[in-house]
């Protein structure tokens, strides 16, 4: 096999950024729990603190807050700090370091300082686990100034995006889903940067704009090539960054087709397909022929039976369902 | 120390009780009929016995994601108990929880959650409500080892013994945290000393000795109605079972995180066991403990057999329900 179509999984892709990383550059570290164990991260930290020893892969108490604060703390001292969250839900402890710290030293300090530490947060949802441990909170580190928030799709961007995460000088919320760990895809073997900010276009159509993120631009994909056996042409992109998103991308693709649909995890009031939605409705307003709409989670907590679970989450069927529906408007 | 043979009998049939519940759901764990994660509090029956059995119904306590025990032992219907842990309409929680999301408010059961360390803080609150109202009710925070670790558990016993606050706070050290032993996680095994600091009685017990952990925590139920709290109790014991599920966590297994010599000296020390020891040679006969397990065993097969008439709730209307009041 040559290596430009060596096929990896997601989360053997976030493992080869990491060692390629701190191969490279003595300044990164990695600190969470479960990361000398694969019960919490899979295999994403796998055989790393073989390699790299316990003093840079810190496995650690139950104590996020603190653990955040760390990281942000050795990244302002001059280290390249990549703090790993085993469930989202549970970083909710650490939003001091990260919201009023993190995200608002360069601004507070005139650009005296910047905070080069990457907060990985893993979604771990689904199996019945309910409310605490299902959580998608994108939004959330978006609404903050000073952060940037990226959600890979697949492995290649998985390992790309955490490479620029670990070398932007700025404070980077990188979001991974445990959904995707084992999909693969081909992944170069060099050290490779997706840029922050830059969406991807996935495949081109002149009846609609699809947007989606993360787990769910493998379902848009599904459903957009079901649909163009049906002769409906979508044109589909990876938002790939959620802050800064890529405004270009969006709007390019929203001029030639005229309608759109925001596709996001997480919940739909107040969220990225909010925002999204709002800034294509004023900047294209001229050339929508339709109103923008949004598929994303209802406004209610995540339950834990399964059968409200499938109530809850949607799939490449509902997108297909609502692709018809808005080509027909 | 002289108990009345009621007390000794209700004590003994709550720990068969949690034990059988326990072990009820190994094998649908096994085969899929339970989906969510359960944490089992086999060999860990004692603390949440002891405690309680020191507490009125009127006195509230909080849990964690390890709280079938302290569910059942507060008072809560095993039948509640087992619907929720397979998702039912009929659970404690209406499905929408399954095991790791428990309450039972009639029964002062406040709400049992999975965030490491998330409910001391709101056990607390209670004590607080309950000093507010003068009413001598006392609540009590369950959590683990592992929870020492969160900043809250300390800020909330500085806290209570500022204000004096009517809380127990019960720490059930069974040694491991997820994947790491306590001495990875701690720069001291013992927890009480760190809570002893804050000038509050803090106490350790052998957790796997029921009637221990009962004279404690009665002294300390004293205490807080006195308005002499908080207190700290830190009940050493082990689990039976691994972290979640009914995987041992064995060295040299996937697992691969505790001894087998350590499992199997605490299986001797099996707290529904000891009791039963107890119970014997304090002339208690063999047949009254018998009866015991067989109205147990018939209460959990109920149970698990209510099942066949209940479902899991399922559509957009039943989804929304519980957003709001
Ligand atoms: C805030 C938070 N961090 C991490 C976790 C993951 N987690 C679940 S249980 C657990 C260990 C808890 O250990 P301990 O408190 O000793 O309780 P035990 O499981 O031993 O009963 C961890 C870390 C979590 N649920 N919440
Ligand atoms: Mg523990």
């Amino acid at each position: 096999m040559s290596s430009d179509n060596r096929k990896i999984t997601y989360a053997r892709a976030i493992n080869e950024a990491l060692k390629q990383k701190m191969r490279s550059d003595d300044t990164v570290f990695v600190i969470g729990q479960g990361v000398k164990s694969p019960w919490y991260v899979g295999h994403t930290c796998a055989d790393l603190i073989e390699e790299f020893g316990a003093e840079r892969i810190i496995d650690t108490p139950v104590s996020e807050n603190a653990m955040t604060g760390v990281a942000v703390g050795a990244s302002i001292a001059g280290m390249k700090a990549v703090a790993v969250h085993p469930r989202m839900d549970f970083m909710l402890y650490g939003l001091d370091p990260i919201i009023n710290q993190a995200a608002n030293w360069h601004y507070m300090f005139g650009g005296g300082a910047s905070v080069p530490v990457v907060i990985w947060a893993i979604i771990n949802r689904g199996g019945e686990q309910g409310s605490q441990h299902s959580q998608a909170l994108q939004a959330l580190f978006a609404h903050i100034p000073g952060l940037k928030v990226v959600m890979p799709a697949d492995a290649y961007s998985a390992k790309g995006l955490l490479v620029a995460a670990i070398e932007d000088p700025n404070p980077v919320v990188f979001i991974d889903d445990r959904w995707l760990y084992n999909n693969s895809g081909e992944v170069p073997e060099e050290l490779y940067k997706v840029p922050i900010g830059q969406a991807r276009l996935v495949k081109e159509g002149k009846d609609m704009t699809a947007v989606a993120s993360s787990f769910l631009l493998g379902e848009a994909e599904k459903a957009v090539n079901q649909l163009a056996d049906e002769g409906i042409e979508v044109e589909l992109i990876d938002l790939r960054t959620i802050k800064p998103f890529d405004k270009e991308a969006i709007s390019k693709s929203v001029k030639k087709t005229g309608k759109l649909l925001v596709i996001d995890g997480g919940w739909k009031s107040f969220g990225v397909s909010a925002e999204i939605a709002a800034w294509i409705s004023s900047e294209c307003f001229n050339e929508l022929k339709a109103p923008v709409f949004r598929l994303a989670l209802p406004d209610c907590p995540a339950p834990a039976s399964c059968d409200l679970e499938k109530e809850f989450y949607f799939d490449s069927f509902t997108i297909i369902s609502e692709i018809r529906r808005i080509v027909q408007q | 120390m002289e108990y009345a043979e009621d007390t000794l009998l209700n004590i003994y049939e709550k720990l068969v009780l949690i034990r059988y519940c326990e072990e009820s759901f190994v094998d649908p764990i096994l085969n899929g009929e339970i989906i969510g994660p359960v944490h089992l509090y086999s060999g860990e029956e004692a603390v949440a016995v002891g405690v309680c059995a020191a507490l009125k119904k009127s006195d509230v306590v909080f849990g964690t994601h390890r709280s079938h025990g302290h569910f059942i032992a507060k008072g809560g219907s095993v039948r509640k108990l087992v619907s929720e842990v397979y998702c039912r309409d009929s659970g404690c929680s209406k499905g929408r929880g399954g095991s790791q999301h428990l309450i039972d408010v009639s029964a002062g059961m406040l709400g049992a959650t999975p965030i490491v360390g998330g409910t001391i803080s709101l056990a607390l609150g209670a004590a607080l409500a309950a000093s507010l109202r003068k009413d001598k009710s006392v609540a009590v925070a369950f959590f683990g080892d592992g929870a020492s670790g969160e900043g809250v558990l300390w800020e909330c016993v500085n806290f209570a013994s500022v204000k004096k606050l009517p809380i127990i706070f019960v720490c059930e050290n069974n040694l491991y945290s997820t994947h790491m032993s306590i001495d990875e996680i701690r720069a001291n095994r013992n927890v009480y000393e760190t809570a002893k600091s804050f000038d509050i009685f803090s106490k350790q017990i052998d957790g796997n000795n029921v009637l221990d952990v009962f004279e404690t925590a009665k002294l300390a139920v004293d205490l807080c109605r006195n308005s002499e709290g908080p207190c700290f109790i830190e009940a050493k014991t082990y689990r039976l079972r691994g972290h979640v599920g009914p995987d041992d966590n064995i060295q040299g297994t996937h697992t691969d995180i505790r001894p087998e010599a350590e499992l199997e000296s605490w299986k001797k020390r099996d707290p529904v066991k000891l009791f039963e020891e107890y119970l014997l040679t304090a002339g208690i006969g063999r047949e009254a403990l018998d009866e015991i397990k067989n109205r147990a065993g018939l209460e959990v097969k109920a149970a698990v057999e209510s099942l066949r008439e209940t479902q899991k709730p399922a559509g957009k209307e039943e989804l929304l329900k519980y957003v709001f009041r």
